[in-house]
């Protein structure tokens, strides 16, 4: 049987009916991922899956549940899983073996899931591409000379490619949105605080969340439960119940409000993108929604406050890699201040020297003012013109990228690999939950992405629309 | 020429929380390095920190003694530098918003002006090893809460400085918010020193002097700094901006970093913690939980309790002694009494100790004195009874009994009818006597003899008068 041709909630079904056992399922994917090794998506298969499969079968046996009782599941290389490696796709973190269990993984190892193996990135999330890692680039599962988008970008590929069900990513940026939009695949960056952050690698830390990756809206809407809630060693993590999301999903979209945004339509003006969005927005229409004009003014501030936000978090953030007690400590340090500026400079790769810098400088006194406080006062104002417009909307509509996936090693100038993010930044910079969900093939017959957006903790209503589309919107 | 001497003073002080100030880990001085540390407190990649409430309460409490505003909200801040016993390469710390804002101390003869008082995270501590083993760093520490108190420059001379630490400390103790033991580090501090002629109002350039392990290490590194600078000034040398560190030993101090080469500290809000928001309700439940001050106490004793200036002076010298002598007040109503047994009994037991322990405890010091009053005991027996406690915490009563000591009224009656049928001389002599008060002294001292001393003289003296005016009838 082809397992990858199932959705995560038919493979729960399956297992839970015993028509396939954890143990040939997880076989069935690691030898997927060893068969489609060339697309470096995977950076290691854990040698005790399929023992924990095993265990899972023995689970299922005895009569017990767990929501993802046997399921396979890839986690992207910045989200601890205690024994085993994470590097972050970073040099510098080559032999680092996580210590605890972020709580995601602890969600999901209660929920009885066998975490199989954790996927390539660009180094410490920062890139859009999956080109900075320093264990290989990845390709895109569609298109072996594309980019698979990033930073996310192994753990697209691996659920895209058919490497298994389900997989998490992070997205600062749009890390999960993007490389999802490019491997046509669904994938949500849910409200800042929904999912807890412990044991998650700190890029930046006021703008990321971990997301789930999945092939269906229903698979991502039942993830997303599972993954979410308070956490007693996350302040930031929302103490908000979480609902039952598949139960959002009504399949209708009578008298929803979209919000479409002028300053978003003049952005996208000439772009891929374009045309099937304005069609798809009609087809919404005729559909029964009503299409609201609204304002984000700041719109295009989103890019350059993120761009001295993030920065800025991050340098802190990577501080405590410094060759003292992780991180590989260079040998041709002589004294304390050799090991840091040594060893920082051995390990970390271009793009995350490039980020420090930025966010030393912004961060620096006599520019703190003009940056970052600047940047965080932009925020702010930010902030006030989307809770107007979620006054009179329900969701908001974005493409996800401006065009499909760029061809490797194209975009060597990094403000043009900035610029990937523009539609899914603002996403990051509001703290608002955004899905991406595939919904148009571009000129090269790649899938383009659509962006919902709604209020923080509003899930529930993205997942409505995106379902409604991914089972009405006649396009592939 | 004449200088004015111009200090500020930065204080830390560990607080007296059960575990540190971002996890839960001991908060504790002294355990085997590297045990009391975790995820958060040694900074692994992927950890988040968690306030820990008690820690902000102590520093509202420690505002609260020295008349700072509280803040409604709070925000910690990061400030970032790299050195190996800062375990994330950056210390949770707050700098635009801090808990306390303002305050003053007062001194005998001026008030100090506080800047603020703020919560922050300790770092881990270094021990240089020899050559082959190198540098060796214990995280216990870090992360253990610490408040800084930052002054005013308005401290004018190194006996002022050390009178506010003095009181400082004082306080902090005896609000149950710090231990402030200086040679655990428990409490540290920073001094800031510049000069400027006498009446100017312009401030010379400052140094700002590290490494100060006690009060005279304070005192002293003071005197030599403000030595240094106005000689320095007299040869008409630049006094340089710069930090410096005091060797105790050596009794000078020296360059550590001159201001070019000091640290940009690039602080921002920590988007891992909540702004902390303090309400006025929680500011004034927190002051309801203030104990009086030492120089309130030392009112209270001498005007309420009339204690003299000298013993209350002793007692609210020490919080120990302080919660000793009120806990024994609350069980035996007679101030006085108590303070000279501490003063006389209890000081001279524990004044020699390092660590002074008073082993016995209030309620059993409460039931001794009180056997004094009701007669049931001589002082001599109370002594006797208070070392047999202090050294194997026995029981009261049982003693009381064993020793003697309480000579129970009908023995003693017995024992007067007893003295009386055998003596009807001495009841005659009595009875006719001029001076009978002289012959009812011959009757106590024969019950003295009789009872070796342990019958209480003046009901002795009232069971004697009652028998003798019985039997007259």
């Amino acid at each position: 049987m082809e397992f990858e041709k199932f959705t995560l909630l038919e493979i729960v079904n399956m297992l839970k009916n015993k028509t396939v056992s954890s143990e040939q399922l997880t076989k069935y994917f690691i030898s997927k991922i060893e068969e489609k090794k060339s697309l470096n998506a995977v950076l290691e298969v854990f040698d005790d899956a399929i023992n924990l499969a095993k265990e899972a079968d023995k689970k299922i046996q005895a009569g017990e549940n767990g929501k993802l009782l046997g399921v396979p599941v890839i986690i992207k290389d910045n989200i601890l899983y205690k024994g085993k490696k994470c590097t972050c796709s970073s040099k510098f973190l080559k032999d680092y073996i996580a210590q605890y269990n972020s709580t995601v993984v602890e969600k999901i190892l209660q929920e009885g899931g066998v975490i199989i193996g954790r996927a390539n990135m660009d180094e410490f999330a920062m890139g859009g591409s999956t080109e900075n890692s320093a264990y290989g680039i990845t390709h895109n599962a569609l298109d072996f000379d594309r980019v698979p988008g990033g930073s996310s970008g192994g753990s697209a590929v691996a659920v895209a490619g058919g490497l298994c069900p389900v997989s998490l990513g992070t997205d600062t940026g749009g890390s999960v949105r993007q490389p999802c939009s490019y491997n046509g695949i669904v994938g949500i960056k849910p409200t800042y605080g929904r999912i807890s952050r412990y044991g998650v690698v700190a890029f930046a830390s006021s703008l990321e969340q971990v997301g789930p990756m999945t092939k269906t809206v229903k698979d991502n809407a039942y993830m997303l439960q599972i993954l979410s809630g308070k956490s007693i060693n996350d302040e930031t993590s929302a103490d908000i119940p979480v609902e039952d999301y598949l139960s959002q999903i009504k399949g209708q979209i009578n008298g929803l409000n979209i919000g479409v945004c002028k300053e978003v339509m003049q952005m996208m003006s000439g772009l891929e993108v374009e045309k099937i969005f304005l069609q798809v927005l009609e087809w919404l229409k005729s559909n029964g929604a009503n299409l609201i004009d609204v304002s984000l003014p700041n719109f295009d501030l989103c890019l350059p406050c993120y761009y001295i936000i993030a920065p800025a978090e991050a340098t802190s953030n990577l501080g405590r890699f410094d060759g003292i007690k992780y991180s590989t400590r260079s040998d041709k340090a002589e004294n304390v201040d050799q090991i840091y500026t040594k060893s920082r400079s051995e390990g970390f790769g271009k793009e995350v020297k490039r980020r420090i810098m930025l966010g030393n400088f912004v961060l620096s006194s006599g520019y703190f003012d003009a940056y970052y406080n600047k940047a965080k006062k932009i925020q702010i104002k930010l902030k006030e013109q989307a809770k107007d417009i979620f006054k009179k909307c329900d969701v908001l509509l974005f493409p996800t990228t401006a065009s499909e996936a760029f061809k490797l090693g194209s975009k060597t100038d990094p403000v043009s690999m900035y610029k990937e993010d523009m539609f899914t930044i603002t996403a990051n910079i509001l703290g608002i939950p955004s899905l991406t969900l595939p919904f148009a093939k571009g000129k090269s017959n790649l899938p383009l992405g659509l962006q919902i957006m709604a209020n923080n903790f509003e899930e529930g209503k993205i997942y409505n629309l995106a379902d409604y589309i991914e089972n009405n919107w006649r396009w592939k | 020429m004449e200088y004015d001497i111009v200090i500020g003073l930065e204080v830390h002080a560990e607080l007296k929380t059960e575990s540190k100030v971002f996890c839960s880990c001991k908060n504790q001085f002294g355990a085997e390095p590297n045990t009391n540390c975790c995820p958060v407190c040694i900074g692994l990649p992927g950890a988040l920190p968690v306030l820990n409430k008690k820690a902000v309460e102590l520093v509202i409490k420690a505002g609260l003694t020295i008349d700072s505003q509280i803040n409604n909200i709070a925000v910690f801040e990061r400030k970032n530098y790299f050195y190996p016993d800062l375990s994330k390469a950056y210390q949770i710390s707050q700098l635009v918003k801090p808990i306390c804002v303002g305050g003053h101390l007062d001194l005998q003869n001026k008030s100090v002006k506080i800047n603020r008082i703020h919560l922050e995270e300790d770092a881990g501590k270094l021990t240089h090893q020899s050559e082959n083993i190198g540098t060796l760093i214990d995280y216990n520490r870090g992360g253990v809460p610490l408040m800084e108190l930052v002054t005013e420059p308005n401290i004018n001379s190194a006996d002022e400085a050390v009178e506010f630490l003095t009181k400082l400390r004082e306080r902090l103790i005896f609000a149950d918010i710090a231990e402030c033991k200086m040679e655990q580090g428990g409490m540290r501090c920073d001094v800031n020193i510049s000069i400027k002629p006498k009446g100017s109002n312009i401030l010379g350039n400052r140094t700002e002097m590290k490494n100060l392990n006690s009060f005279k290490s304070v005192h002293r590194a003071i005197e030599y700094e403000v030595k240094r600078q106005i000689e320095a000034k007299e040869q008409g040398k630049e006094i340089i901006q710069e930090t410096r560190k005091w060797d105790d030993e050596a009794g000078i101090s020296y360059t550590m970093r001159k201001k070019e080469t000091s640290q940009d500290y690039r602080y921002f809000p920590d988007p891992d913690l909540l702004a902390i928001e303090i309400s006025d309700e929680e500011v004034e439940a927190i002051r309801k939980t203030l104990p009086l001050l030492p120089e309130q106490l030392k009112e209270k004793y001498v005007n309420e309790y009339k204690l003299t200036e000298y013993d209350a002076n002793i007692i609210t010298k020490d919080k120990y002694l302080i919660s000793y002598f009120e806990e024994v007040c609350a069980h035996y109503n007679n101030p006085k009494t108590v303070a000279n047994w501490i003063l006389t009994e209890i000081l001279s037991k524990i004044k020699d100790e390092d660590e002074p322990i008073i082993k016995i405890s209030p309620l059993k010091l409460a039931e001794i004195l009180s056997l004094i009053e009701n007669g049931k005991i001589t002082r001599t027996i109370a002594k006797e009874i208070f070392t047999k406690v202090w050294e194997n915490d026995s029981d009261v009563d049982k003693l009381a009994k064993e020793l003697g000591g309480e000579i129970n009224e009908d023995y003693l009656c017995n024992l007067i009818d007893k003295i009386i049928t055998s003596n009807p001389k001495a009841v005659a002599d009595y009875r006719t006597s001029d001076t009978p008060e002289k012959q009812l002294k011959w009757f106590v001292g024969q019950i003295m003899k009789e009872t070796k001393g342990k019958a209480n003289a003046k009901l002795a003296e009232e069971k004697i008068l009652e028998i003798l005016n019985k039997t007259q009838g």
